[in-house]
């Protein structure tokens, strides 16, 4: 079967680069819809964090040895390629973390306790996964400052007027979702940092669901923070970014203390290191920034602006074959989109629809995807999201939707 | 695909379609809720106890069919039985859905109740066919919330 996306992306040659996909599940082929969650790894990543630990694992920034000084090198390479990705106008200014959850919470932690007290404002938006809403919850609870939720339209757009009326005097961060997880919406966040900019508030992006879709360029955003994880970028788990203006990060006290973060320590006085080892203590994550650092460079290899199109062509099919399907409701039908498509099947609960089309090979996330304020938003529990990514074809999108006709009839 | 076909019997989907004892109970005196925080289903299991016999029970919530069938039947299976009795009950459908044990599952103890066996080959959906009985075992134990996540 050879395939092509209708504008000549070479899918089927780029599915060769990634070895779960060649899998049977259930004596079906593997349809992985899932990379909202995790998307699947090339080979070149799979070799890069094996070459690793094979040949030059070390402890980085310490060893006069021959092997720290090359794995040091590596992960410095890896920094500043990552850093190229994104556009970062400098290396230091990208921090490694375990993942967006553990950079928004460094942000939260670091930033919060330098500029946030009692009766400031944070915003967030009614579409932010579970790690853009507790860590900001529990700065709240512990400085008494307040939460505040730009609200969203029934399609599944944050209604821009509302949060323009939110930004105030004592808003101190906004905090938003650059794409939805579980509506796929883009929000208008070049627009949206702007705005806050005009009224002196910083701005953090989560770009989760972002980085693997769209590219991102945060001197273009002008965002002050930008956080994503690894794994969703076809890395190694347990390796993610945080981007931070070296204007904030400078004025911002460190998330964890140990080694590598300081500069000299004695019992009376620690004074820091320089960034953006302030904000790295411990040994790091080495093979997942040399993993994340490869993954990086096979994306670029296919052509984020080839795998955007070839996405969107997807999504449409997807959104066109499943809407056409009797008893099948859509959810979220932004004009911007990206990634994924949400849906339910009248009378079957997400976890029923995620057990049969596993059955078929389908692999699907059912549930509240980590964003149990927006399913209440739409009065729901659960829903059934498909996810894509760049090795996924239109004929998979065929056997969704044949597995999704076997739903029905064993709910019929 | 016969392991879908085992998993939702007519049985399941029938306790899916039309739920048994599914309404609020004003007479329980023993009231439990129960919370999967991983996938979000909810139940809530009143009960009517009477010395240590259930003499009425009734659930409300949200969930899949695996859930909401497990919590209909299980009205149906224990209603009119003491707290051991159900139990033991308890035991015999958690073995048979988990696989735990060697045994083979006591057909005549289950009743209609054999109808969720099929639950054993998918075991991401064990949880879904406990959730029910976990909060009626935390209701008879006076406990107002049960938070589960086996």
């Amino acid at each position: 079967m050879t395939q092509m996306s209708k504008n000549g992306f070479p899918v089927e040659r780029i599915r060769e680069d990634f070895p779960i996909l060649k899998q049977l599940i259930h004596g079906r082929p593997l349809v992985y819809l899932d990379s909202a969650a995790t998307s699947q790894k090339p080979q070149s990543v799979i070799d890069a964090v094996v070459r690793y630990y094979r040949e030059e694992n070390a402890n980085i920034h310490r060893g006069i040895h021959y092997l720290s000084e090359r794995a040091t090198a590596d992960y410095e390479a890896a920094r500043r390629h990552i850093a190229r990705f994104i556009n970062a106008p400098d290396p230091r200014e990208t921090i490694f973390v375990r993942g967006t959850t553990e950079a928004i919470n460094l942000v939260a932690h670091s930033y919060g306790r330098r500029f946030i007290h009692a009766d400031d404002e944070i915003v967030i938006s009614a579409m932010e996964h579970h790690s853009n809403i507790v860590p900001w919850q529990l700065l709240c609870e512990q400085t008494g400052a307040k939460l505040r939720v730009i609200p969203i339209t029934d399609d599944g757009e944050l209604i821009v007027d509302a949060y323009a009326k939110l930004l105030n005097s004592r808003t101190r961060l906004v905090s938003v979702v650059h794409v939805s997880n579980v509506l796929g919406t883009i929000n208008p966040v070049k627009r949206l940092v702007e705005m806050a900019h005009s009224m002196h508030i910083p701005v953090l992006l989560d770009g989760a669901q972002a980085v693997p879709h769209v590219p991102v360029d945060v001197q273009d955003l002008d965002c002050d923070f930008y956080a994503f994880s690894g794994h969703k970028l076809f890395g190694p788990t347990g390796i993610g970014l945080l981007y931070g203006k070296t204007a904030w990060l400078d004025q911002m006290p460190p998330f964890q203390g140990g080694g590598d973060m300081i500069s000299t320590v004695s019992f009376e006085r620690t004074t820091y290191n320089s960034l953006p080892y302030k904000f790295e203590a411990g040994t790091p994550n080495i093979a997942g920034t040399i993993g994340l650092g490869a993954a990086v460079d096979y994306f670029q290899g296919v052509g984020v602006e080839a795998a955007a199109r070839h996405e969107h062509d997807l999504l449409d099919y997807a959104t066109e074959v499943l809407a056409a399907i009797p008893g099948v409701r859509l959810l979220g039908n932004a004009p911007e989109k990206t990634g994924c498509v949400s849906f339910l099947v009248d009378g079957v609960h997400a976890h029923d629809v995620g057990t049969i089309l596993d059955q078929h090979g389908v692999a699907i996330r059912a549930g509240h995807h980590c964003a149990m304020p927006l399913m209440e938003r739409y009065g729901l529990a659960a829903t059934a999201r498909a996810s894509f990514a760049f090795y996924n074809t239109l004929d998979e999108i065929n056997v969704l939707a044949e597995a999704i006709d076997e739903v029905k009839e064993v709910f019929s | 695909m016969s392991d879908l076909r085992e998993l939702y019997q007519e049985v399941i989907l029938d306790h899916n379609r039309s739920p048994r004892n599914f309404r609020s109970l004003e007479t329980a005196n023993r009231v439990s809720e129960g919370h999967n925080p991983l996938c979000g289903d909810e139940v809530k299991v009143f009960v009517e106890l009477d010395g240590n016999v259930i003499t009425d029970i009734a659930f409300q919530g949200h969930g899949c069919a695996i859930s909401k069938a497990s919590a209909s039947m299980m009205t149906s299976g224990v209603k009119g039985k003491t707290t051991g009795e159900a139990e033991a009950l308890f035991e015999e459908v958690h073995r048979m859905v988990a696989g735990d044990g060697d045994t083979q599952p006591n057909a005549d103890l289950l009743g209609r109740l054999t109808a969720l066996a099929g639950v054993r080959e998918f075991p991401n959906r064990v949880k879904c066919a406990t959730l029910a009985w976990h909060t009626m075992n935390g209701a008879l134990k006076g406990q107002k919330e049960v938070v589960f996540n086996e």
